[in-house]
């Protein structure tokens, strides 16, 4: 296994250098001039030209390609145009919000979708089957956006059970330990601040997981469907074991493998949507800063962006593989 | 005679009349869209840009169904009107995708060897990249614009195309049929066009059905954040976008249009759901061992 992950991090190092020249040409090429959008609307010629020395943006692409290189090797992402700060310090910090918005939607993904999945294989043709389908076809074809506005709607405006926006009610959310806010929240002890914090989170983080949510519950059901039809799932229950024992362990477990590349997949959707969803709720996460850069061209803010979600990307594929070997004896890694 | 007797064929036939309620559902749905779409101007009560101050904001009523935006213009006939749009855009980047995307995994599939290898590896890249995140840069390197919102998608969404295809190739390409075609001198580009691509084709129109709906998505999710059409243009996803900020005092604002989106991609997804079991039922691809009433995602 050791030999595969190499191999395959080996693999990674030309696909994410391919990513970084396609996004650097794309944002060098634009037609507009980012030195002149950043000075402002009024500033003088000097001061344009001022910024587009400081950035670099006056040397030829290829020079200006090599730079970023050799700046990336030592770990410097350069500094965003629009705060002036390194863009490696500005993800680190957007991260830990994206991070728990993401997980967060994970779980509610999994915990609902593999038991609705699971109902709906073993009541096959009944009236959760039915409900299934509608609701694992609706969940990848309504827009996130959308729902995200009519939960604000209907818990935050009419109910007003949940916040709309941010991650926490207090300014700042007590002192950063880690720069998690949940996970601070109990290193400093601070109850009703956890409390807050889960708050805030549950209209945005129930928004993004809707889409994987689906797609999870989907899959198990086709998975289970066919576990079931298996001859051990025959033996098991011929021996006499209880029914939600077959479902839940025999026939669960070997059903679990698509469940898991699923997911997998399912993560690049929930990079991309959370652009979405931290537009709506305000979140201050890496999806935000993703947008703001990309209105305003900070293309090393972009640049630096694009390329930590495709890395992202690329470990939790390779987390899939790993897991298929540990979960399947049969998988062999090359 | 019951259904079950007769041979199979004859049975697949029988059950292409019976669609299910939701195609049926789906069809209508779509057909509504495509007419919307062809004669806005004969559906929408009103001039779509018409702005009228006096009446921003209003909810839905007999005068305005779904109510009134901000700058009192009729939220049905902005809708109405931004069908074509939503429809031009993912018929198209479709139809590019299936094309350059399908012939490059066609290609990729039937030659194998380097060919095969530089394709995919080209492929690998754009797939690597978050959803949304590369077209979001395409889009604002040309210009936020209908058009380059479709330059974008088309320009990302190719790829999965060429994979799915190539894939599909690559097991035609070892039948007999194949090899004996190859043995008797048939010219290669009538073997891929009579031969293969026939047998190769069936899981591309799945996924092509079903990706109208997801292009549709994904360009109302750019004009979302403001990297699609321009004011006043009435694309469905600015609107939702332009709602956002009234959707504590105007709940209809986003809701039609959103809820314009969900239908129309849902009907598409559905479509996409039942030609997928339709083509998994008879021909081609392994056989399950559960015949599934839903297929799997044709999207992932």
């Amino acid at each position: 296994m050791g030999r595969f992950v190499v191999l395959r991090v080996l693999i990674a190092v030309p696909l994410v250098l391919a990513v970084s020249v396609i996004t650097f040409l794309l944002t060098h090429l634009v037609p507009g001039d980012p030195a002149r959008v950043l000075a402002g609307l009024n500033a003088s010629e000097e001061a344009v030209r001022r910024i587009r020395e400081q950035a670099g943006l006056d040397q030829p692409l290829v020079s200006q390609f090599g730079l970023y290189l050799l700046r990336l090797v030592r770990g410097d992402l350069g500094d965003s145009l629009t705060n002036q700060q390194p863009v490696l310090a500005n993800l680190v910090s957007a991260l830990p919000a994206t991070i728990e918005l993401t997980v967060a939607s994970l779980v509610i993904a999994l915990a609902l979708g593999i038991p609705l999945g699971v109902l709906a294989a073993t009541r096959r043709g009944g009236f959760f089957d039915h409900l299934g389908r509608v609701l694992s076809l609706a969940g990848v074809a309504v827009p996130v956006f959308w729902v995200g506005i009519v939960l604000v709607v209907v818990f935050y405006a009419q109910l007003g059970w949940l916040p709309s926006e941010g991650q926490t009610d207090v300014a700042g959310g007590g002192a950063a330990i880690t720069g998690f806010a949940s996970l601070d929240a109990v290193l400093r002890g601070d109850g009703p601040g956890l409390l807050d914090v889960l708050h805030h989170l549950v209209l945005p983080a129930t928004t993004l997981a809707l889409p994987t949510l689906a797609r999870v519950m989907r899959t198990t059901r086709a998975s289970m469907l066919e576990a079931l039809a298996e001859p051990y799932v025959a033996t098991a229950r011929a021996k006499g074991v209880p029914e939600f024992r077959v479902v839940y362990v025999h026939a669960l477990r070997n059903a679990m493998m698509p469940v898991v590349t699923v997911t997998g997949l399912a993560f690049g959707y929930l990079l991309g949507g959370s652009v979405l969803v931290e537009k709506i709720f305000k979140w201050p996460g890496v999806g935000r800063y993703a947008y703001e850069s990309i209105t305003v061209l900070d293309y090393n803010s972009v640049m630096g962006v694009t390329l930590v979600a495709t890395v992202a990307f690329l470990v939790v594929n390779l987390l899939v593989d790993v897991l298929h070997a540990v979960l399947d004896p049969k998988v062999r890694l090359p | 005679m019951t259904t079950t007797a007769l041979p199979r064929r004859i049975r697949r036939r029988v059950t292409l009349a019976g669609w299910r309620p939701s195609t049926a559902i789906a069809l209508a749905v779509l057909g509504a869209t495509v007419v919307m779409a062809a004669v806005p101007g004969l559906l929408a009560p009103y001039d779509p840009n018409a702005i009228d101050l006096g009446a921003s904001l209003l909810p839905p009523s007999a005068d305005h169904l779904f109510g009134t935006d901000n700058n009192g213009r009729d939220l049905l006939s902005r809708i109405v009107h931004g069908a074509g749009i939503s429809l031009a855009i993912g018929v198209s980047v479709v139809l590019f995708s299936a094309v350059v995307g399908g012939g490059l995994g066609l290609v990729a599939g039937f030659r194998g060897g380097w060919v095969d290898e530089v394709i995919m590896r080209v492929t690998d890249v754009f797939l690597s990249v978050p959803y949304i995140l590369l077209p979001m840069v395409v889009v604002v390197a040309l210009q936020p614009s209908l058009v380059n919102t479709t330059i974008a998608l088309a320009a990302v969404w190719w790829p999965s195309y060429a994979r799915l295809m190539r894939g599909q190739v690559a097991s035609v390409r070892r039948r007999p049929y194949v090899d004996s075609a190859i043995v008797l001198g048939v010219p290669t580009r009538r073997i891929l066009l009579r031969h293969v691509l026939p047998n190769a084709v069936g899981p591309v129109v799945v996924l092509a059905t079903t990706d109208v709906g997801f292009v549709i998505l994904a360009s109302a999710g750019l004009g979302f954040l403001g990297l699609g059409a321009r004011p006043p243009t009435p694309e469905w996803g600015v609107m939702t976008s332009d709602g956002l900020g009234f959707m504590l005092d105007a709940w209809w604002y986003s809701l039609f249009p959103g809820l314009a989106i969900a239908l129309v991609v849902l009907a598409f997804t559905i479509l996409g759901d039942d030609v997928g079991d339709r083509l998994s039922g008879g021909s081609g691809g392994k056989k399950r061992k559960v015949r599934q009433k839903w297929s799997s995602p044709a999207s992932d």
